[in-house]
């Protein structure tokens, strides 16, 4: 695995493992080494960069501070889109962007956020703001917002329920609660990023590589060389869970160290415009990757009710060592389960990574969706997956109707917990399934 | 490499106060995780709730801070009854899944900009709020020797830290080896052997969540008091994952455990980093295979194979007994 992604070499990535530093640092917090209070000189600013909807820098717009003791000051955006503000003591500063300046077509993409705040807790910190800013929004109508984030949910329903359900094949079949498995995700978004940003082949060539190649490491390989050795051990249930938590971390920060700490956009088709269709506005590439999502997902539907080793696989889900009595080959099936688990969560992070953008942390933010999906239709059942992803995913749009957007997250796992209290088993899960 | 200057760092940590930090967090979940059986994901959650609820109440409401730290006692009961009640039915993994979507809604909440004004955000909240404390400190001028070195604050928490850790630890040892504690272990071995005894394993699961709960809150006092401010992104899951990874390393369903697992985890930690780093600056180590900057990313990846190794060949620990840890049990 190692040599296979052995790409993002150091000279590249410098300035990237920089900005990784400092997201490292804020995530760690444990650090010996103090920040950096200690310099001799130290300079206390607040800083940023305005960019537009597609990254590119906006200049000449204008940004107020004002702060304690009546300190304020006016500054307006370079050629970069940068800014920058000395200030000269501790206390909460608040930064306002002036609206008028953007350019057309360019507007804060929730109107709330045109003033940010900056505590400035101790001299020699440097603070970042950034303010959200996309295609101006027309005051679109409920109900044009409503049919937006319909759509929007679907697509990161079918995203988790692509993930989810090798999740959940994986945990029937073995009984391993995956901690790794948003690092698949990852791994598929990395591949797609390195096939395509620097072996420079097209997206369209690069995507299925990169899924060929997670079901190929992040499934036969991983399944062979880890958990099938540890299977063989007698290793307990929760024993390998907290292995792959282990095994979780090893990766997201092997990822950051060959990749750097920074949110990467695929060159082809980053910033391509949006289709509109009456009521909703959705780009090409959504369309596509989706519509394939769903043909991933029809296939291994298929898979499991039609082919014998997916009917194998059921039955190792529902007693291995019967199953193993009349004649199936549980490892064969549960190295088959892998495999296609890996492909479906590879093609998850591919569809991220051509969507939104790459970041090694892609796979740890899905995670709880992936895992709140899972519990929430039924741990194990493979169609209870696909109801909990698409329940998780339109929850999380449609809630920002009524929630601060920062929040959705938070009532998707609020869900799930009272969901727990109702029906523990899940939606379409089995009462013994919760012993 | 100045080797002195290693030592006295790594030695620091190995008494310091994140080593109390950890030691008290893993000490919470020996009581869910080691006595009971629970797996309780959620620890950064407690440790988060008490943190904050000695910086929040003094900072936000002017309240006093020795009744905050009573607040942040409260508080943990309530996140434990509110965590216990829909999942202490379940089953481990699910049990599992749930407190680390609780964990991290409590990260979350704290650092949205919607309750900025009383939780201070991403940035968190920073202050004066423990003066009280500190103004107690009778070792202003630290200590400064060849192989420890702490300045007079962190002194301060260190000594009151490890009086606190030694507290806890009689008192978890006088509860485990008590007819109640031979109650958790059953409940950890066998639950429905125990609920056929007429016991009700739901009640004492819940006194479980809540006692190791509340110690894990006592670890977040110690974690916002010594660094004067509280910040949300501290407690991500990388918290909850890390104190499980000292609890092994002691050897779970031990007292002693939690504190020795501590120790060696920082003392490992930070002696690998010093040695990474003064060989990075010394150009022992070349530049193209591990920049200075890439030292806390190398520290972390080992942190990760540590605890799969750990969990893989010796799921005891250093000092636990296969036979008492029932790890291996059905899920």
């Amino acid at each position: 695995m190692e040599r296979d992604l052995n790409f993002a070499s150091k000279k590249i990535s410098a300035r990237l493992i920089l900005l990784a530093i400092t997201l490292l640092s804020a995530v760690a917090g444990f650090s010996s080494i103090t920040a950096p209070a200690n310099a001799a000189d130290p300079v206390t600013k607040i800083f940023g960069v305005v960019t537009g909807s597609t990254e590119q820098p906006l200049a000449g717009v204008g940004i107020s501070i004002v702060g304690p003791d009546g300190f304020s000051a006016e500054v307006k955006t370079d050629l970069l889109g940068a800014w920058e503000v000395l200030v000269p003591t501790k206390g909460t500063y608040s930064a306002t962007i002036n609206e008028g300046d953007l350019p057309d077509g360019q507007a804060l993409t929730d109107p709330t956020k045109g003033t940010a705040k900056a505590n400035v807790f101790m001299p020699g910190v440097e603070l970042r703001i950034l303010f959200p800013i996309g295609p101006g929004v027309q005051q679109s109508s409920l109900l044009e917002r409503s049919a937006q984030l319909t759509v929007d949910g679907l697509i990161l329903g079918l995203i988790i329920a692509l993930a989810a359900l090798g999740l959940n094949l994986i945990f029937g079949t073995t009984g391993l609660t995956n901690f790794a498995h948003g690092e698949i995700l990852t791994l598929g978004g990395l591949l797609t990023y390195y096939l395509s940003a620097i072996v420079k082949l097209p997206v369209l060539v690069a995507a299925p590589i990169a899924v060929v190649l997670s079901a190929f490491i992040s499934g036969f390989l991983q399944d062979k060389y880890l958990w099938k050795p540890l299977r063989k051990r007698g290793t307990g249930l929760i024993a390998m869970l907290v292995v792959s938590i282990g095994f979780a971390i090893f990766l997201r920060y092997f990822f950051l160290f060959l990749f750097g700490g920074d949110t990467r956009q695929l060159p082809q088709y980053a910033g391509q415009a949006g289709l509109d269709l009456g009521l909703v506005n959705i780009t090409p590439k959504s369309i596509l990757t989706t519509v394939i999502g769903i043909g991933f997902i029809i296939f291994a539907t298929l898979w499991l009710l039609r082919t014998r080793m997916g009917k194998a696989s059921r039955a190792v889900a529902d007693n291995p060592a019967l199953a193993s009595a009349s004649g199936i080959d549980v490892q064969k099936v549960i190295q088959a389960v892998w495999i296609l688990g890996a492909a479906l969560a590879g093609y998850a992070g591919v569809v991220v990574t051509i969507n939104q953008g790459v970041s090694f942390l892609m796979g740890q933010d899905m995670l709880l969706l992936i895992f709140a999906a899972v519990t929430l239709g039924g741990l194990g059942t493979a169609n209870g997956a696909l109801v909990g992803s698409l329940i998780i995913g339109l929850f999380v749009q449609l809630s920002t109707l009524f929630i601060p957007t920062e929040l959705k997250y938070v009532g998707a796992l609020i869900i799930l917990i009272l969901i727990l209290i109702v029906r523990p088993q899940g939606i379409l899960g089995q009462k013994d399934r919760i012993g | 490499m100045d080797f002195l200057f290693i030592i006295q760092q790594t030695l620091s940590s190995t008494f310091g106060v994140n080593a109390i930090i950890f030691a008290l967090a893993a000490i919470g979940l020996n009581m869910h995780f080691g006595y009971t059986g629970l797996l309780n994901f959620g620890q950064a959650g407690f440790l988060a709730i008490g943190a904050y609820s000695v910086a929040v109440p003094v900072i936000s409401f002017g309240i006093s801070l020795w009744v905050a730290f009573l607040i942040g006692i409260f508080n943990s009961i309530i996140f434990a009854l509110l965590l216990g009640i829909p999942t202490l039915r379940l089953r481990a993994d699910y049990l599992a899944i749930v407190t680390i979507a609780a964990a991290e809604i409590v990260r979350q909440i704290a650092r949205s900009v919607t309750f900025n004004d009383v939780l201070g955000g991403s940035g968190g909240l920073s202050g004066n709020f423990a003066n009280d404390f500190f103004a107690l400190n009778p070792f202003k001028e630290g200590l400064t020797t060849p192989i420890l070195r702490f300045n007079g604050n962190d002194l301060w928490v260190v000594i009151t830290g490890w009086i606190l850790v030694a507290i806890i630890t009689f008192i978890m040892w006088i509860m485990v080896n008590s007819p109640w504690g031979r109650v958790m272990r059953a409940i950890r071995e066998d639950e429905d052997a125990v609920r056929s005894l007429g016991k009700n394993v739901y009640l004492y699961k819940m006194q479980s969540l809540i006692i190791g709960g509340v110690i894990g809150s006592i670890g977040g006092f110690v974690y916002a008091l010594s660094r004067q401010s509280v910040q949300p992104d501290n407690y991500g899951t990388a918290l909850t994952f890390f104190a499980y990874t000292v609890l092994i390393l002691g050897g779970a369903a031990r007292v002693f455990a939690p504190i020795v697992g501590a120790m060696i985890f920082w003392f490992l930690i930070v002696f690998i980093e010093q040695v990474l780093r003064e060989g990075v600056n010394a150009n022992l180590i070349p530049d193209w295979l591990i920049g200075v900057n890439q030292v806390g990313q190398i520290r972390f990846m080992l942190m990760g194979l540590g605890l799969m190794l750990l969990m893989i060949f010796r799921p005891q620990g250093i000092f636990g007994d296969k036979k008492e840890l029932a790890l291996d049990a059905k899920a």
